[in-house]
């Protein structure tokens, strides 16, 4: 045979192989590569909704998205990632945690997703990263939106704040809603409405170049903003009632009798939620932890307080209602109280004693041995079960994470807890509100709201109402009735509100001083909580004794008496006196809410 | 052997303006229709680019200008010439390995001051030329010691290209030498015994091989094995070929190259393009342009009156084949990726100039035969 004709037959059979070849790609596995193709060519790119913003009562803004530009980092486009992180904080300063919390992402996202490094980029950052941006393939800087809060310190236990989600956020959240989100609220109502705030991902099937880049976008359905907030706190309340404590540490909360609106929610001292946000840096933070006054503590949530004397008008009501004393009942103060064939005394604060008392001059001139003898009277589970109508020792389901409980304590409770039985001096200090009986401020203003409102128990609630992005209306949040006391003679009710209004407006109430010159007619109770026990015959003295086991001063009140508007709790660390600390702190806080004309 | 040209003798009718013009018209029709094809590929391959097509075009009218040319001078001086063009060449090489100009990563340039060129596109003509040449001074076929001098005059310059390196060009000038000893008439248990050895020499040319050489053969026997690294290349024109199916996306509609998942889409990897857009029929549209065009040369060689361009004629046909089936195997993930263009179609550089002035050796051979008496 020709050589030639054998060479050309040599090509052919080559021929033969590679259109083997491409009818095995372009035929047989056309469907996978035509996949694959799409693959490479289609990517799903999540548009995350905007956060929803979070407004007062009357409409400021208390919580907003700002613009704030990111460093971003697509880890399929680095080489070498320590590389690129080392080049970068040459240029802009990286700190340790935020380099952790990277690397942490890191591990757990897709290599083709961006990952934010640097939140929130100060103008300089931008233009210094732009000059150098060529030395940096696959980091990138976007703009998006970043929480702030405008009034800073305002609220802030009661706002709380939305951080960047970390490894723990990332195991707990719903990933694919979360793709591409940043923030997730981490305390406060911002948590607790994290699901409505946050909205619903949108996603976009985009055309990308192989280096990521959006050419067009083949499909796309919208995000679902988060839904906005109307708070029910009053900002100027909120300011004023933070304002009135001055240098003091404490909580107060308002509530509207009517519904359970919180008007305001005091924690304090209080702090800056913004720097929160981006990442707050290890020397803030724990300059924040370290301090003794626990800024970040919610005291309003979770500190937990004897009552004290505050507790006398609810045990004066479950006297009288349960039969045990009337109005007319008399008893003897002669500064002290002992039991039968006991030798130990119970003191009266006042050391001399009140003389023959009843309940209207026991709650407003506060003597404790009517009550200590009441609290005899009723025993430990009647006081157990009828306080625990006004919410004591339970949570109040207020709409905010983290609630603790207090502690009315009960027969059941000292068994279980200490396995001990009750014994009845026990008894006689929980009349008055000390010894094992503990209660957060929040519940003790809801206890106040009930008293207020005629026996009606309702869920504190500090939304009143949402507002979907798209729309103006408010849809409303209804509040909660949890219970509804049962009143046996509305008599009861009464006295013991005329002696609450006498401890305010008579002239030997422990309140006098702040009722002399107001306007409207208010119902409160002073209240002095132990923080440390006294011997048997030593003798309190606010002023040689260290600030920090000072008395906490408590009071409640709630006004106009005859048709409350709003009920509130103070509770002053370490104030000393209920009746000349606390009592004006509530002072000013009525007077925010009634005496300024809503705007 | 000769059976096939004695038979042959041209007419007079055919001796019409092809001859006067030294133009093979069926090789010219054949050549403008891949050059044509090769241009809206790479219209679309280039993403729209006019800037490039023009370059192009001007790189095409240059070598249609330059095969015109050769295809003037008579096989005789081309001949004459084989030794001291052969030479040159060699000379080039070894200025380029001591002093030429690098470029990713290879040293294939020498700079004239007036064009920089790449000896090794001379070479792609000279070896099978300079092979022909001494072996058609011998008788055919030729002795043992005629086929080892042969088998050096290939090996010289082919390893000083697989040097540079450019394995690629290197492959091409051994295939088109060893086409030209075959052609020659090399004794088949002689190719049987070469066929053992290169086997065994495996290992050896695998030492010699630079890393990214090695890097290569690795990708290619398991592409996945590095799927954004050296397997990038191939998965993605895999993936362009495959999703093309039999009728393509259609023109320009090829989201593969479009979007920039196929590198070198313009240059070695325009196969794919073409692939993907033009499917399994626009490659057999392409393949059946390639064959004719083989075909025509196989024709000449066949038709060629002396053994010196019978073989040269036959090499130069062959190698064209060799070179687009490298191409289009490396690309469909057959062959290791060696860096050799399309022919006609790839945008770039020498090789085309370099190819069409081998079809204008084709034309001169065809073109300058002697009547024979009829």
């Amino acid at each position: 045979m020709h050589r030639a004709v054998v060479l050309l037959v040599l090509g052919g059979m080559l021929c033969l192989v590679l259109f083997g070849r491409l009818l095995y790609l372009q035929v047989i596995e056309h469907d996978h590569y035509r996949t694959l193709s799409e693959d490479n060519r289609v990517k799903l790119q999540p548009i995350v909704p905007n956060r929803g913003l979070i407004y007062d009562r009357n409409g400021i803004l208390l919580a907003e998205n700002l613009p704030s530009y990111r460093l971003e980092i697509t880890p399929e486009q680095i080489d070498s990632m320590t590389a690129t992180l080392d080049g970068l904080a040459d240029i802009i300063e990286i700190r340790e945690s935020d380099r952790s919390r990277f690397e942490q992402l890191l591990a757990r996202k897709p290599r083709f997703e961006a990952i934010p490094l640097l939140l929130n980029l100060s103008d300089e950052e931008v233009a210094r990263f732009s000059v150098n941006r060529h030395r940096f393939p696959g980091v990138d800087i976007t703009a998006g939106l970043a929480r702030h809060y405008p009034h800073g310190t305002l609220g802030a236990h009661a706002l709380g704040y939305v951080g960047r989600i970390d490894e723990q956020a990332l195991k707990e959240l719903d990933t694919s809603n979360y793709r591409g989100t940043t923030y997730v609220g981490k305390i406060g109502i911002e948590k607790t409405y994290e699901s409505l705030l946050h909205g619903t991902v949108g996603l976009q099937q985009v055309e990308t170049t192989a280096q990521g880049r959006v050419l067009r976008v083949l499909n796309r359905q919208a995000p679902v903003s988060g839904r906005n907030l109307y708070l029910t706190l009053d900002s100027r309340i909120q300011l004023a009632a933070e304002a009135a404590f001055g240098d003091y540490s404490g909580s107060a909360i308002a509530i509207d009798p009517d519904n359970g609106d919180i008007l305001a929610f005091v924690s304090l001292p209080t702090y800056d939620p913004n720097p929160f946000v981006n990442g707050i840096d290890h020397a803030a933070y724990d300059a924040l932890r370290n301090n003794d006054r626990q800024p970040l503590f919610n005291r309003a949530l979770r500190g937990q307080y004897p009552p004290g004397s505050t507790v006398k008008p609810f045990m004066g009501l479950a006297g009288l209602e349960q039969g045990v004393t009337t109005e007319h009942s008399s008893t003897y103060c002669p500064g002290f109280y002992m039991l039968p064939g006991n030798s130990r005394k119970y003191r009266d604060w006042k050391r001399a004693g009140h003389g023959t008392v009843n309940l209207n001059i026991s709650i407003t001139q506060s003597c404790d041995v009517y009550f200590y003898d009441l609290a005899l009277s009723l025993g430990i589970d009647n006081i157990h079960s009828y306080l625990g109508q006004f919410g004591f020792g339970r949570s109040t389901g207020i709409d905010i994470l983290g609630e603790l409980s207090g502690l009315l304590p009960s027969r059941d409770w000292k068994r279980r807890r200490h396995d001990q039985p009750w014994f009845p001096g026990e008894t006689i200090i929980t009349g008055i509100g000390q010894g094992f009986f503990l209660v957060t401020p929040l519940q003790l203003a809801a206890a106040t709201t009930a008293l207020a409102n005629g026996g009606h128990m309702l869920q504190p609630n500090i939304v009143y109402a949402e507002q979907a992005a798209s729309s103006q209306a408010l849809i409303p949040h209804t509040p909660r009735l949890l219970d509804t006391i049962t009143i046996n003679q509305q008599q009861h009710w009464d006295d013991v509100i005329k002696s609450m209004i006498d401890v305010v407006h008579s002239q030997r109430g422990t309140a006098r001083s702040i009722g002399v010159d107001s306007p409207y007619e208010i119902a409160g109770k002073t209240g002095t909580a132990q923080v440390f026990g006294l011997k048997q015959e030593e003798k309190y003295d606010a002023k040689t004794i260290d600030e920090k086991l000072r008395d906490h001063a408590l009071f409640i009140a709630f006004a106009p008496a005859d048709e409350p508007k709003i009920a509130v709790a103070v509770i002053v660390e370490n104030g000393g006196s209920g009746g000349s600390v606390a009592a004006p702190i509530a002072r000013q806080i009525l007077d925010a809410y009634l005496l300024e004309p809503t705007p | 052997m000769n059976i096939a040209l004695g038979r042959h003798h041209a007419d007079a009718s055919k001796r019409g303006w092809q001859y006067r013009l030294h133009i093979d018209a069926p090789l010219l029709l054949a050549l403008i229709a891949v050059a044509g094809y090769g241009l809206i590929v790479l219209y679309s391959a280039s993403g729209g680019d006019a800037g490039i097509i023009e370059r192009q075009l001007v790189r095409l009218g240059i070598a249609f200008s330059g095969m015109f040319v050769i295809a003037q001078v008579p096989p005789r001086l081309l001949q004459r010439l084989t030794p001291w063009a052969f030479m040159t060449g060699v000379l080039f090489l070894l200025a380029v390995l001591i002093g030429g100009e690098t470029s990713g990563g290879a040293q294939r340039w020498l700079n004239l001051y007036i064009v920089r060129f790449q000896p090794s596109e001379l070479m792609k003509l000279a070896v099978p030329m300079m092979v022909a040449w001494y072996l058609a001074e011998a008788r055919l076929p030729p002795h043992r010691w005629q086929l080892l001098a042969a088998a050096v005059l290939i090996a010289v310059p082919m390893a000083m290209i697989a040097k540079q390196p450019d394995l690629g060009t290197a492959v091409l000038i051994a295939s088109s030498g060893f086409f030209v000893l075959f052609l020659a008439g090399l004794q088949w248990r002689l190719l049987a015994f070469f066929s053992v050895l290169t086997a065994a020499a495996t290992p050896v040319i695998w030492h010699f091989m630079h890393d990214y050489q090695r890097q290569r053969v690795i990708t290619l026997l398991n592409p996945e094995s590095d799927p954004l690294g050296s397997g990038y290349h191939i998965i993605q024109s895999k993936i362009a070929i495959g999703s093309g199916g039999l009728f393509g996306k259609g023109w320009m509609n090829g989201t593969q190259s479009h979007l920039d998942f196929l590198p070198e889409r313009s240059t070695d990897f325009i196969f794919a393009v073409l692939g993907e857009e033009f499917g399994f029929l626009g490659i057999l549209l392409l393949f059946g342009i390639y064959a004719l065009i083989v075909l025509r040369g196989m024709m000449i060689a066949i038709q060629a009156q002396d053994s010196y361009t019978r073989m040269l004629a036959g090499s130069l046909s062959m190698t064209f084949c060799v070179y687009f089936i490298v191409n289009t195997g490396m690309v469909t993930g057959l062959l290791p990726v060696v860096g050799l263009p399309l022919p006609m179609i790839s945008y770039g550089g020498t090789s085309i100039v370099t190819m069409m002035a081998g079809f204008g050796i084709l034309m001169s051979i065809q073109t300058h035969r002697k009547l024979l008496a009829t």
